[in-house]
């Protein structure tokens, strides 16, 4: 039976899948600012941000709206409560791309302190999450949020990779790297948590889908259920 | 937890109507259970096999098994008298008999002969509405006619009227239907002060009442038990489409 509410849940999707849009162009942005080492990129990312915050409001204000008119149940709640979950994690990852963002700034006008290897390759991973992720909640694919999830070790092992050579390769041999090593230590724990709440984001769809919480039990995603 | 109220392969038919089909429940002791379900899914017909009143229908005809406790609900042997003391029926409208609160309080334990003096009569009519949290407001007024009670305190005094009697089951079909937002809320608190010692299966249309008021919840549709689970579970994450279909507004 078609129902008004569904005609709602559908701009409430649309809204925060459009939410997950900006967050991911923030992050390309931000990482490109850095690649290319371009003050404006950066900036644009920091000054964009309260869009996005803007738009977090309102989200959370119409799923509120939505959750006193109708009192949803079973799945429509399922899908409101996750999809508010959802809208905090995105909004989130928009500030770590700020957080990016300002960090890069600290490193525009001094030399690359070395060629950007892992950087990048964490930054694809936590760009394909993020986009799985999102996927995934437009489509109710739970297979597809499973793997986001298990792709997030790799996240840690980049993210430790990456930590390993700044400072056993520069910051211990040579301490005036310290400050830019710094800088890019920092931005490779924000990838890092970028995909920490991309991982959350599909561990709420799996929840969303099948009413099965994954949260801190990763064994429930590997034993076939 | 114990089942207080158990059914094996429960079966009715009005006529050629086959109105309950093979429902298998346990209603827990001390909990409240809603069964929801649309209209004509057999919710209220289930509700009366257990005091029987379905017996009241011409053409009724059971097959399976429905016990309360040890008691064989359906046995033709059984004692209607004795079942209707154990199960009360708590109606969509209230149903005071046109005489005073006192009488219409103390009625049930006159007929049963078990106590008659004026002191025990009164110890029964305190204790039952001070049950149903009407003693304050009534006290003073004992001797009013029932009728002359607002809709709220009417429905409060029937089920007070139950609890002189010392049932062990309330059953309550659709008790809050005629009563505005304020009262209702009101009668939902008193079932949750009333399951400490009761065992209460409320039939309700209303799905956010069932889910505020009620621990477990059965669905019903075309007469079968569909489901039935803790009522958070219902809810949030029914196993079962149809039962999502119905509580989400997609079906029915």
């Amino acid at each position: 039976m078609e129902r008004y509410f569904d005609v709602e849940l559908d701009a409430l999707k649309k809204d925060i899948v459009t939410m997950g849009t900006l967050a991911q162009e923030a992050i390309h942005a931000s990482i490109e600012a850095l690649k290319k080492q371009e003050r404006k990129l950066a900036t644009d990312v920091i000054e964009h941000d309260h869009t996005i915050d803007h738009l977090e409001l309102r989200i959370d204000e119409k799923c509120i709206d939505l959750i006193a008119r109708y009192q949803p149940m079973a799945k429509d709640l399922r899908f409101i409560t996750t999809g508010m979950k959802i809208n905090a994690e995105l909004e989130r990852i928009a500030d770590l791309a700020v957080d990016i963002a300002q960090r890069t700034l600290e490193l525009v006008d001094k030399p690359m302190l070395k060629p950007l290897i892992d950087i990048p390759k964490l930054t694809v991973l936590a760009q394909t999450m993020i986009r799985d992720a999102i996927e995934s909640f437009m489509k109710g694919d739970i297979e597809m949020a499973r793997q986001v999830v298990l792709s997030d070790p790799e996240a840690d092992r980049l993210r430790n990779a990456i930590q390993e050579e700044l400072i056993s390769d520069y910051m211990v041999k040579d301490g005036s790297t310290a400050p830019r090593a710094v800088q890019l230590l920092l931005i490779a724990r924000f990838l890092e948590r970028i995909c920490d709440h991309t991982t959350n984001i599909a561990e709420n769809v799996i929840y969303m889908v099948q009413a099965e919480v994954v949260r801190h039990h990763p064994e429930r995603l590997t034993d076939g259920s | 937890m114990t089942s207080k109220i158990t059914t094996n392969d429960l079966n009715l038919w009005y006529g050629g109507f086959h109105a309950l089909k093979h429902v298998d429940a346990a209603f827990a002791a001390n909990r409240i259970t809603a069964i929801i379900g649309p209209s004509g899914c057999g919710k209220s017909t289930l509700l009366r096999v257990f005091n029987r009143m379905n017996d009241l229908t011409e053409g009724v005809r059971t097959e399976g098994t429905a016990f309360i406790d040890d008691l064989n609900i359906l046995d033709p042997a059984t004692d209607l008298a004795a079942l209707r003391k154990k199960v009360g029926m708590v109606f969509q409208r209230p149903n005071p008999f046109p005489l005073s609160v006192y009488e219409n309080i103390v009625f049930g334990v006159r007929i049963r002969g078990t106590k008659s003096s004026r002191d025990e009569l009164d110890a029964v009519v305190e204790s039952s509405l001070r049950s149903v949290l009407l003693w304050d407001e009534l006290k003073s007024a004992l001797h009013t006619p029932a009728l002359r009670l607002s809709l709220e305190q009417k429905q409060r005094l029937c089920i007070a009227r139950l609890i002189a009697v010392k049932p062990d089951v309330l059953l309550m079909d659709e008790p809050c239907s005629t009563l505005d937002p304020q009262a209702t809320a009101r009668i939902e608190d008193l079932m949750r002060e009333l399951k400490a010692g009761y065992t209460i299966v409320i039939v309700t249309h209303n799905m956010q009442q069932a889910a505020r008021v009620s621990d477990d919840t059965g669905f019903m549709l075309l007469g079968e038990l569909i489901e039935f689970n803790r009522t958070e579970a219902i809810f949030a994450a029914p196993r079962d489409k149809r039962t999502e279909d119905y509580i989400t507004g997609r079906y029915g």
